[in-house]
């Protein structure tokens, strides 16, 4: 178990993007509906498609 | 009070009260302070954001930076793991903003009972992640026999790959079920997740399981021994376990529309 060692970021987003309490709130209302996950993922699939690019 | 000057409050976590001193030095979002918004026996954890910054459209165009993205997420876990090694904590999802803290103390007060039920039952414990994958090392053919031609030596090849691909995707997956089966004896709760793309993981070898554990927090240690141990009796995987986490994904539905 690693308490310290940075984690892995799409551990990270696996668990603030599908988890965590979600709150209606007053600035993202429309987001409630946003596929959060999707929506990473397609920043992460361009970001590593980028970097194979160069 | 509302925030003056066009700020919202970010929203990290709930938590039962703790004292905000313990928090001084710990920074949010944008490198702000956070501070504890109380009602009654609940806090919120906030942090002031520019409002322009968090609105819909703002907030989608973002969404679809990595590097915002990951900025942000490593700055919301921050602060959420800092509240979790101080008291016990709900964490919301990212980018939850209000238009300041009397909308906070509104939430938790529609929401009091529920996030209360909540905090009792997450209270002492800690979720462990575990993943299992099928390692690419056990997926290697042996070398076939050498043939005549070299059309069917190839296609030979191809064959035994794609054999021995598939055996070891079956010994894993029947592997990954045991390795669940033997951890969530140990956890009060789980919850899979799809398995992770190693594209995205940089991971070797398959990613079959991808799965949290709620447990309590004094037997994460024997969770984590005992997946070492089920990783070296079942060879040609690999187990890795991270954590301990604030409990994530078991953060139920406590929505205040539903008050």
């Amino acid at each position: 178990v690693n308490g310290t060692r940075e984690v892995a970021l799409v551990d990270l987003l696996d668990r603030l993007l599908a988890g965590g309490v979600v709150l209606t709130g007053d600035l993202t209302l429309a987001i409630a509906d946003v596929d959060l996950v999707h929506v990473s993922l397609r920043a992460l699939i361009a970001s590593i498609e980028a970097g194979q690019e160069r | 009070m509302n925030e003056p000057a066009g700020l919202a409050s970010y929203a990290y976590a709930v938590a039962r009260p703790f004292d905000p001193a313990r928090l001084a030095g710990v920074r949010g979002v944008d490198g702000a302070e956070v501070r504890l918004v109380r009602y009654r026996d609940l806090v919120a954890v906030v942090s002031p954001v520019p409002l322009a910054e968090f609105d819909e459209a703002a907030l989608r165009a973002k969404l679809e930076r990595l590097p915002w993205l990951e900025v942000t997420a490593r700055a919301h876990h921050a602060v959420v793991q800092a509240v979790a090694a101080r008291s016990v904590t709900l964490p919301l999802r990212l980018a939850t903003v209000y238009r300041g803290d009397e909308r906070v103390t509104e939430v938790l007060r529609q929401g009091h009972w529920r996030f209360r039920a909540a905090l009792d039952l997450l209270a002492g414990r800690v979720e462990l992640g575990v993943k299992v994958y099928a390692d690419p090392q056990a997926t290697a053919p042996a070398t076939p026999p050498a043939a005549s031609s070299p059309g069917r030596d190839y296609l030979r090849r191809r064959r035994a790959q794609h054999r021995a691909r598939d055996d070891a995707r079956q010994r894993a997956a029947a592997a990954a079920a045991q390795v669940d089966a033997a951890l969530a004896e140990l956890a009060v709760d789980s919850r899979h997740r799809p398995p992770q793309s190693p594209q995205l993981s940089g991971a070797r070898g398959e990613n079959v399981l991808n799965v949290a554990y709620l447990v309590d927090a004094e037997r994460a240690e024997e969770l984590a021994a005992r997946a070492r141990r089920l990783e070296a009796e079942a060879p040609g995987v690999r187990v890795e376990v991270t954590g301990p986490w604030a409990p994530y994904s078991f953060a139920p539905p406590v929505g205040e529309e539903h008050a």
